[in-house]
């Protein structure tokens, strides 16, 4: 229903010229919010080019700047609003990693914070209207998902040397179910970083793009009124997700690593 | 003639994956259901078994979302 | 599959040239190409591979940068700042219990005060009594003594009284019965009479 089809109808009625405008009415382009474009110009994108991608990831930065070095300026031991909402932040990752890694997880806390508020912000950025969310993108969650991964594996094969495919091997379960476990293990151990990306692009990509739908009904007048509240309920249960996604992909995370620093099933 | 059927299974492929979202419902509604459950049974061992509800309710919404992404595929890049 | 490619790139080569050739809306135009240009890889954007280079470049830029913000800047502070409240609280709760044991202290000290002086005050009470039952023993005894002195005083003045008045009875007797004798006739040796009025009045 979407640009191929309209596509099409466009082809025929550039041929008949002047209606095509009329017929335009009911035009969904929900992936169009997606699109990388160069900010500057109208180039190809290339690797160094600014594009919105760009823009949105800088905005990301200054968001994060400004709750967790800006906030906290003063240091005060009685907080000020901005300052208690980082130091929950802080607070909130540690203790899940700590809770989920234990006590020697905590020096991979940092970078583990990195990608949580990284998220956490892309996430809500790209919830403002006409913002472009970066985290809705395959190819930014997958390196993300990806550096998780061989960061966990290496860790796992640094710390425990061969040990660590003991977590492959289930030793409590009988000895003729272990080949046939350890392949599932092997195969779930693999698919890891697929559904770890693939979870948090697709659910930001599945929200915003059913909120462009609903917007595209819009164009009717007489279902308009139902389409903006439906776009207000999307866009509750959006902040919910932008939230749990990034809370996900973090505990996943704390929960690969914890793999990786006790592999003993 | 070929790509508008190549074009229409896709559109009805993609139809057909969405039935795959009502799996991920079941999934969802279900891990809930149990919690809620068992919160209620036993009040004070829920707050910490929230982390396992959001996990659970993670994975049985990543394959929701698959069965989305698969419908994406076939409408735009297929 | 081939055949879509081969419409895209057909269809696209269509467009421009539709475009080129009528003119027509020139807003059109523009978001056609816009359209086309996205368009030229598969439908979704996140599947344009022509794009990732430039997005896996920038996200490397944003999480190194985020990394250093947060591992030189925020996360020693925010780490300083609740080591420091939770410095505070922890003295606060130790100057409270300071408070409270000094509190403690001075109930104890009230306490005993109120006892001690209880004590004094049972130990006054007490003393005034035994002041007051010596001083009152001490005028019973005086008392008693004058009593006792003054029923000797009386004692003794009876019993002079009475000896005078035994001396007088037996003057008196000796006389009446020398008078007595006298009067009968006979002459009274007073010998006899004194003894037989001394041995009446011992009878």
């Amino acid at each position: 229903m979407m640009t191929r089809p309209n596509r099409a109808m466009m082809r025929e009625l550039e041929m008949a010229s002047e209606a095509h405008t009329e017929e335009a009415g009911l035009v969904f382009h929900p992936m169009d919010q997606f699109i990388v474009k160069p900010l500057f110009g109208d180039g190809p994108v290339g690797m160094f080019t600014i594009t919105n991608v760009t823009l949105w990831m800088g905005i990301t930065i200054l968001g994060i700047f400004a709750l967790l070095v800006l906030g906290t300026r003063r240091r005060a031991v009685i907080p000020t609003r901005t300052q208690s909402i980082g130091e929950l932040a802080y607070g909130f990752i540690y203790k899940m990693v700590e809770d989920v890694t234990g006590k020697d997880g905590v020096k991979y806390f940092p970078y583990i914070m990195t990608l949580f508020m990284f998220i956490v912000f892309a996430n809500f950025v790209g919830l403002l209207p006409m913002s472009f969310t970066t985290t809705s993108h395959i190819a930014v969650t997958a390196v993300m998902a990806m550096a998780v991964f061989l960061a966990v594996t290496i860790l796992g094969f640094v710390k425990n040397g061969a040990g660590f495919l003991g977590l492959f091997w289930v030793s409590s379960a009988p000895l003729a179910l272990r080949p046939i476990l350890a392949l599932i293990e092997i195969i779930s151990y693999f698919v890891r970083p697929v559904s770890h990306s693939i979870r948090l692009a697709g659910n930001m990509m599945a929200g915003h793009a059913v909120i462009k739908v609903f917007a595209g009904f819009a164009a009717i007048t007489a279902i308009a009124p139902l389409s903006i509240v439906a776009i207000t309920a999307m866009y509750g249960l959006e902040v919910l997700v932008s939230f749990i996604q990034a809370y996900v992909f973090t505990i996943l995370t704390c929960v690969y690593l914890k793999d990786a620093l006790h592999p003993a099933h | 003639m070929e790509g508008d059927i190549v074009q229409m299974g896709a559109y009805i492929g993609a139809g057909l994956a969405c039935m795959g979202m009502g799996g991920a419902a079941v999934g969802v509604g279900n891990v809930a259901g149990n919690y809620l459950a068992g919160a209620l049974r036993n009040p004070s061992a829920a707050a910490s078994q929230t982390a396992t509800l959001f996990i659970g309710i993670a994975f049985a919404e990543a394959l929701g979302i698959f069965s989305f992404l698969v419908a994406l595929l076939l409408m735009f890049a297929v | 599959m081939a055949t879509e490619t081969h419409e895209a790139t057909t269809h696209s080569a269509a467009t421009d040239g539709a475009a080129a050739a009528t003119t027509h809306d020139a807003g059109h135009a523009a978001a056609d190409a816009a359209h086309g240009a996205a368009d030229a890889g598969p439908g979704m954007p996140q599947l344009d591979f022509s794009t990732f280079g430039n997005q896996i470049f920038w996200l490397l830029v944003t999480l190194v940068v985020i990394y250093i913000i947060l591992s030189r800047f925020a996360l020693p502070r925010i780490a300083a700042v609740l080591a420091e409240r939770q410095g505070t609280i922890t003295n606060d709760i130790a100057a409270a219990e300071d408070l409270k044991a000094k509190a403690v202290e001075a109930e104890a000290a009230y306490n005993q005060a109120l006892a001690d002086a209880r004590v004094e005050a049972s130990n006054i009470v007490a003393a005034a009594k035994a002041d007051i039952q010596a001083e009152l023993d001490q005028a019973i005894a005086k008392a008693d003594t004058e009593i006792a002195a003054k029923s000797a005083e009386g004692e003794k003045a009876i019993a002079e009284i009475r000896a005078t008045a035994t001396a007088a009875v037996k003057t008196v007797s000796k006389d009446v019965a020398k008078e007595l004798i006298t009067s009968m006739g006979a002459t009274a040796d007073a010998k006899t009479v004194t003894a037989a009025v001394t041995a009446r009045m011992k009878g």
